[in-house]
């Protein structure tokens, strides 16, 4: 681990989450870039690349389902994990908190609506 | 002189405001305020005046502090967007290793994650050059430029009410009138007292003399003999409460906080076995010691820390005692803003929207108070002190979640939950229960003096 970053590092290809897996934490990128991909049809599909600041996993805070996407490294990365407790502890004290996670999730979506329609 | 319709001031499009301070409070206070108007589409400027130069060495561009980023807070930035780079990182904070008279023990983090930062608010310490590492203050003030705020490197000197606004003025005669003014000036004490004079009900926090020095070691006997590990200190030395030794690049940062320590304190400190035993044998420290200083902490919040068009944060207003004082400046500047940008600027408004935040500190605090006492207790006791440490060794051996009085000083010493809470999982009858029995054997059992490490 490099003495000057925050977070779990991970390498190049290093699956972050798995699809299919229960998880309840949100990852929060502080170095590098992972991508984000589909593993549920024969063929693997990538949905999105994540870069520095970006978030993923967030799903898992709303719902009990599985993990809905594989996340993997690009590269050497590190990842901060927020635990479920304490990210809704501090939105119970601090709701504006919850604006750039929503701003995202509506980013998202809007995305892809875009791809969809495409197909 | 009074404002007309003073429950109606609000920030409208073209409101001017000016931030006295350029440390943490002042720029997160910016941050937070730009990004709420960006939300609401309201159209502000604001004017962050600062006497110091983050970017040099020494005393010029530092805001004394252990710069220790919690483990909450670094969490918290990260979802607001605030990603510490790692060139403002010095190291990544692991674990703390605590040293009582009869041993050590290391507590891991519980989440195998480093996830507290070790930084410096200035450029480093006095005579360094290490131009790869960047100051913490700069960072944020830099991010605050970024997101369209003005920066006035400057020292203010006078702050007056006029009829519709307050104005600002410089030693370098810059003069400007602004609708809203915020005060985050530390705990400057001239700048305490000219915010006085627009703010009369305005009362100063309380303060107590503290110490820090930077020790030159070079990086790889930091690695070798500190590590990513935070060396806390329960010493039975009068005054201190608290002492830590902070690994950051090539040096290590001693804070010591405490009742009034001066210069025989810090001597006694430095020259105790446990402290001299984390050092390599062969170092003179004195020789080694580029910067050391007192500044002041606040151990007492202040009061009525507003009027209209005027409101103090941080430091100046209410902090956490002893600890994560960055936090503490985080949540005070975010709940200034807040009430600003959505609330309003009056008097009455800030009493009802940022005041809740300052007493929920303070609430905090007459906990923490007491936290400290029993701490003061154990400290003093070398049974005590026994009994704690073999108890955490012993934790150390088993899953994270069985390691109640590790997590309990893990974020008494990280500063990452709050005091109320610390003490309500001390109140468990398992923690209890269990520290008794350690303190009881530790007692009959005498433990060899010298490393009890996990
Ligand atoms: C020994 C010690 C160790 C500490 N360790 C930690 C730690 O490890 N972690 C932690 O989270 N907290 C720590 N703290 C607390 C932390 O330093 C403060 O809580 C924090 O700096 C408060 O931020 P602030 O912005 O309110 O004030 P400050 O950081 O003091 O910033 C105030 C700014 O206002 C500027 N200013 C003042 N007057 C004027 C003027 N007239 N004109 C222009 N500019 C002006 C100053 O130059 C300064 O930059 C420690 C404190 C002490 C004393």
């Amino acid at each position: 681990m490099k003495i000057n970053k925050l977070g779990h590092p991970y390498k190049d290809g290093e699956e972050i989450i798995k699809q299919g897996t229960v998880g309840d934490c949100i990852y929060v990128i502080q170095e590098g870039r992972v991508e984000v991909i589909d593993e549920s049809g024969e063929t693997e599909i990538k949905l999105a690349e994540l870069g520095s600041a970006d978030f993923f996993g967030e799903m898992g805070l709303f719902e009990k389902d599985v993990r809905s996407c594989t996340v993997r490294a690009l590269g050497d990365v590190t990842i901060l994990t927020i635990d479920k407790k304490n990210f809704y502890k501090t939105i119970q004290k601090d709701p504006t908190l919850a604006y750039r996670l929503l701003e995202k999730m509506s980013y998202r979506l809007r995305e892809t609506n875009k791809r969809l329609r495409t197909i | 002189m009074e404002d007309p319709n003073l429950d109606d001031l609000t920030l409208d499009d073209g409101s001017t405001i000016g931030v006295v301070g350029g440390g943490p409070s002042g720029t997160f206070f910016t941050f937070f305020a730009l990004e709420f108007a960006r939300r609401v589409g309201l159209k502000i400027s604001i004017d962050i005046l600062e006497a110091k130069d983050f970017t040099k060495p020494g005393p010029a561009g530092c805001n004394n502090c252990g710069g220790i980023v919690s483990e909450s807070l670094i969490q918290v930035l990260s979802t607001e967007g605030i990603i510490l780079p790692s060139t403002v990182i010095r190291r990544g904070i692991e674990s703390y290793t605590l040293h009582v008279e009869n041993g050590v023990s290391v507590i891991e983090t519980p989440f195998k994650e480093q996830r507290i930062a070790s930084v410096y608010r200035g450029a480093g310490p006095k005579g360094d050059a290490d131009n790869d590492q960047l100051s913490f203050d700069n960072y944020l003030l830099e991010l605050c430029k970024e997101n369209g705020a003005n920066v006035i490197h400057e020292r203010v000197t006078e702050v007056e009410r006029a009829k519709d606004g307050i104005i600002i003025r410089t030693k370098n005669s810059f003069e400007k009138k602004y609708d809203f003014v915020v005060g985050a000036v530390g705990l400057n004490k001239p700048t305490c007292k000219l915010f006085q004079s627009i703010c009369p009900s305005y009362i100063p926090p309380k303060t107590s003399r503290t110490y820090i020095s930077e020790f030159l070691l070079g990086r790889d006997a930091i690695d070798e003999y500190f590590g990513n590990s935070m060396h806390v200190f329960l010493l039975n030395i009068p005054n201190i409460t608290f002492g830590a030794l902070i690994p950051k690049g090539k040096y290590v940062t001693l804070v010591l906080l405490g009742t009034d320590i001066d210069k025989e304190i810090v001597s006694r400190f430095i020259q105790s076995k446990d402290v001299r035993n984390c050092f390599p044998p062969d170092i003179d420290l004195e020789a080694n010691m580029p910067c050391n200083c007192y500044p002041m902490i606040n151990i007492q919040a202040a009061k009525t820390a507003y009027s209209d068009r005027v409101v103090l944060i941080g430091d100046s207003s209410s902090s956490k005692l002893y600890k994560n004082g960055i936090g503490a400046a985080y949540v005070t500047a975010k709940a200034a803003a807040t009430s600003a940008i959505f609330h309003g600027i009056s008097s009455r408004t800030f009493k009802s929207s940022f005041q809740p935040a300052c007493s929920d500190l303070d609430k905090d605090n007459t906990v923490g108070k007491f936290i400290f006492l029993v701490t003061s207790i154990i400290q003093k006791s070398r049974i005590l002190k026994s009994g704690l440490l073999q108890m955490v060794v012993k934790e150390q051996k088993k899953p994270a979640k069985q390691r109640r009085m590790s997590s309990i000083l893990w974020d008494t010493f990280t500063g990452s939950a709050s005091y109320r809470n610390i003490f309500v999982r001390f109140l468990n009858p398992f923690v209890i229960i269990y520290l008794i029995w350690n303190i009881l054997t530790a007692g009959l059992i005498k433990l060899k003096p010298g490393k009890h490490e996990d």
